[in-house]
């Protein structure tokens, strides 16, 4: 077994564990730690791949600044155990085994279907920040714009819903 | 260069897709099983990032640099996406003092 | 051409500025606008005619443009202008304008007197369009306008319920003689590829059809024209029809439109001589309405009603002419008929708008010094349609009576009786109504008076020619020159069944038959109703087979017995059986178990987005399944 072969096997079960682990705790403070810890070794997958760039904008974007919201928001709102109720257990049960499911499914239907794969030559380094760049910057100049448009927009759009003299009015 | 054609050799694109399933699978676990709309968000990403991590594999698999481009474009929507949906939350939670979906009924009557 | 077109639009002209802007209008203009729509096409009518007269006008017969064209079937919506139908023209356009003037003054008092002028004008647009069609269509297009009129004017004064009843009546009954009308009209376009009458007539020469299918599509126009034109079975809505305004039952219900099967078995000749069974049964319906008609005129006390029932009569007379094959013969009784039923039931409204809408002649009585003009016109009129000789009725009825008997003398008895009935019944009419003493209340004796110019004037037109009319066709005996008969020539098909000419001894013997039965029949109601000075019997107390006739033979009553009221019990069973249980209960049920179902499927909507959200992943894993799966 090789060292990538490790890392692949470890990253990807420090993925899953942190993901189920998201999911499992009672304490959205915990699962926001454990979605951070998923995500990382997210990034490190995307290390293994070569993709440079993305690791990077990934830390950024999710690590950072997806992060902070998540658990500024959190802290906003004061929650923690204490105000964490479960579903019905009839409701938990749907969810478990609709989720496996739909895993058994995604999973069967890719056992079922043969992948066409070129070989792989890795001449072009495709990851790299320069290359990627150029791409952006010539092939999706236009979509690339509208993404920053969209980003502002966002932002606005945040504030705005935000401002206290907008209440909406749930019964 | 050398552990890109490593991984290529030793790790089929089999596994990549499995991760994949199984990482998406945990978000619609997840979206499914809590209650607290921040969590479920969490999830939501959890299922956003499998996607993005299969889509780099085969942007790698295949020696084609429009899937990462893809990529980034998600994450943009993603953090869009992520900041609107937490400051509606937010407004919610101000307004209900709640956070928690089984208490959002007003679609009902 | 141009003629044409102003004469057969300007009643149009004449109805749409009525119809549209009548209320603005004041009644004069009213009046006077739509009796000038009838006036100029009574001049070019006549301009054609004298044209056909002296043999300068032609034959018209064009397409305005094309209507109907279905692969190698062409309809075009064309006039034929011939001498039937200038005939018809001077007819329509001659006697609706003097009723049109008539009715200036007699409705004067209506509210709705643009509207009434309106319909008339309408009706004469329509009845020019009957005439005037060169195929069947157009022709059916008219028949069925004058229907409307005819329903529309019956029903004019809508208040009144038994009136509506008596429009339906009317409106029904014509309803089922046009659809054999148009069964006949489609067998005609299935198996001759055309509707122009010119076209039907080449190709009944060319097209090889059996018999038995000339029988069956005669015998269908003849259905048509049994309700139309009132004969057995389908007369009853005729007498009824009276409800209307007295110058649309001179116009429409004597005059114009009831002759308008007269005019289509005379334009389809050369159809219905290639079907002797079916004019054998002309023949008889004819005779057989001829005379019983006449024995209900007899004791009708309803001044309209006896009109009405005569008309049924003599319009019989004209299908016994038709039957026998002298449709000439029938084409002159339809214009002395059109004289003195028109001037007749113009007499028959003054009468009454002089006593204030009295119609019974039990109340009437003395009328002649009040109301000189009108007793002679009415007079001159019973004696023509009595058929006393020289006047008009006498000469077209001789030769009716002549063409029958050279045919058949059973039918020629039939007609005898019915036209010595006739003569009694319309003397009965006039001894009780302008002879003897008033027998109305004080009141109406104080009003009594003679109408107005635009009443007296139409009355007297219409007597003189009542008086002179026979003229057109003076028996051989008389005259070597049958007017009528060479002007139609070109039109008619000459009927290869008819034998040789009756001799003249002959011809004297019928003339001198007719003449008597008539003069004995005046003798007897003189002696019945001025001598012993009878009146008809009061309400109720006649008895037996009087009574029966009285009661109009109860053809009402038979034809609701037998049709009515089965249809209504089926009816009613199906809307209790058929359309409350299995179709309510159909479309009931549905809706009941929508409403059922979506109260139980509705609490799957709880409104909790975890169970959306669920359920939403269930089918998404379902689609994958299938797609990826299967």
């Amino acid at each position: 077994m090789s060292l990538v072969e490790i890392c692949f096997w470890a990253l990807s079960f420090v993925t899953l564990v942190c993901a189920l682990m998201t999911v499992l705790s009672k304490n959205p403070i915990f699962s926001a730690i454990y979605l951070l810890i998923c995500f990382a070794s997210i990034a490190g997958h995307y290390l293994l791949l070569n993709a440079q760039f993305l690791f990077i904008v990934h830390i950024i974007v999710y690590s950072g600044a997806i992060m902070v919201l998540f658990l500024t928001t959190l802290m906003l709102m004061n929650l923690n155990e204490e105000t964490e109720k479960h579903k019905p257990a009839i409701a938990r049960i749907g969810a478990v085994v609709a989720a496996c499911i739909l895993g058994l499914v995604l999973v069967s239907a890719i056992s079922k279907t043969a992948l066409v794969l070129p070989q792989n030559s890795g001449a072009v380094d495709i990851g790299a920040i320069k290359v990627l760049g150029k791409i952006l910057l010539n092939e999706y100049f236009y979509p690339f714009e509208f993404i920053s448009i969209l980003l502002l927009t966002a932002m606005v759009g945040a504030v705005l819903l935000t401002k206290k003299e907008h209440k909406i009015t749930i019964k | 260069m050398s552990l890109l054609l490593n991984i290529l050799q030793v790790v089929p694109m089999q596994y990549y897709l499995m991760v994949s399933a199984a990482l998406f699978s945990i978000g619609v676990l997840g979206v499914l099983f809590r209650r607290n709309a921040i969590t479920i968000f969490m999830c939501v990403e959890i299922m956003l990032n499998s996607i993005n991590l299969l889509l780099v594999a085969f942007s790698t698999y295949h020696n084609d640099s429009n899937g990462q481009v893809f990529v980034f474009f998600v994450m943009a929507v993603a953090a869009a996406e992520v900041a609107v949906g937490l400051a509606i939350l937010v407004t919610i939670f101000r307004n209900i003092r709640s956070v928690d979906i089984d208490d959002l009924k007003a679609l009902k009557n | 051409m141009t003629g044409l077109y102003i004469l057969i639009l300007s009643p149009l002209v004449g109805f749409l500025i009525n119809g549209l802007l009548g209320k603005k209008l004041p009644k004069a203009v009213s009046g006077a606008l739509s009796s000038v729509a009838i006036l100029v096409p009574f001049f070019i009518a006549l301009n054609f005619f004298l044209g056909f007269n002296s043999g300068t006008q032609v034959k018209i017969d064009q397409d305005v443009y094309q209507w109907i064209s279905i692969g190698e079937f062409n309809i075009g919506f064309g006039l034929l202008l011939d001498q039937l139908s200038s005939l018809w023209l001077i007819i329509i356009t001659g006697i609706g304008f003097l009723i049109h003037l008539y009715s200036v003054s007699y409705m004067h008092d209506d509210e709705a007197f643009s509207k009434f002028f309106a319909y008339l004008n309408l009706f004469v647009f329509f009845m020019l369009v009957l005439v005037l069609g060169n195929n069947l269509l157009i022709t059916f297009i008219g028949w069925e306008g004058v229907g409307l009129c005819s329903y529309l004017l019956i029903g004019f004064w809508y208040k009144n319920g038994a009136y509506n009843d008596a429009a339906n009546k009317a409106f029904i009954m014509n309803r089922i003689g046009d659809l054999g009308f148009l069964i006949g009209i489609f067998m005609i376009m299935f198996y001759f590829k055309t509707l122009h009458f010119g076209a039907l007539k080449e190709a009944l020469g060319s097209v090889h059809v059996s018999h038995g299918l000339i029988i069956a599509i005669t015998m269908c126009l003849f259905i048509g024209v049994t309700g139309k034109s009132a004969q057995l079975p389908l007369y009853t809505w005729l007498p009824d029809a009276m409800a209307g305004p007295t110058p649309v039952s001179a116009l429409i219900h004597a005059a114009t439109m009831v002759t308008a099967g007269i005019y289509l078995i005379s334009r389809t000749d050369f159809l219905f001589l290639q079907a002797p069974e079916t004019m054998t049964v002309i023949a008889v319906i004819g005779a057989a309405t001829a005379l019983f008609a006449a024995t209900i005129g007899v004791l009708q006390n309803d001044i309209k009603k006896v009109l009405a029932y005569s008309t049924v009569s003599q319009l019989g007379l004209m299908f016994l002419a038709l039957g026998v094959g002298a449709f000439s013969t029938g084409v002159f009784h339809v214009l002395t008929h059109a004289f003195f039923k028109a001037c007749l039931f113009l007499g028959a409204g003054s009468v009454i708008h002089a006593l204030h809408g009295e119609q019974d002649i039990r109340n009437m009585g003395g009328l002649q010094k009040n109301m000189p003009i009108t007793f002679l016109t009415f007079l001159i009129s019973s004696i023509a349609i009595a058929g006393v000789p020289p006047f008009s009725g006498f000469f077209s009825k001789d030769e009716i009576l002549a063409a029958v008997f050279e045919h058949n003398k059973v039918l020629w008895a039939v007609a005898s009786l019915a036209s010595l009935l006739t003569a009694f019944y319309m003397f009965r009419l006039v001894f009780l109504t302008f002879y003897g003493n008033f027998r109305g209340t004080e009141d109406q004796k104080h009003h009594l008076h003679e109408s107005p110019w635009q009443i007296t004037v139409p009355l007297t037109v219409l007597a003189l020619f009542a008086a002179i009319a026979g003229v057109m066709g003076l028996p051989e005996i008389v005259s070597h020159h049958h007017w009528l008969k060479s002007f139609l020539s070109p039109v008619l098909t000459p009927n290869p069944h008819a034998g040789h000419a009756i001799g003249n001894s002959e011809e004297w013997m019928l003339i001198g038959i007719a003449t008597t039965l008539a003069l004995g029949a005046i003798s007897y109601a003189f002696v019945k109703y001025i001598s012993k000075k009878e009146l008809p019997a009061a309400e109720g107390t006649l008895t037996g087979f009087s009574n029966l006739v009285y009661q109009k033979y109860k053809i009402d009553e038979l034809y609701s017995f037998i049709i009515v009221q089965p249809l209504q019990r089926l009816s009613v069973t199906a809307y209790s059986l058929f359309d409350k249980v299995i179709v309510d209960g159909g479309v009931e049920g549905v809706a009941i178990a929508v409403m059922s179902i979506g109260k139980r499927v509705r609490t799957i909507q709880t409104g909790n987005i975890g169970y959306y959200l669920l359920m939403m992943v269930l089918g998404i894993a379902s689609i994958l399944a299938y797609v990826f799966l299967k």
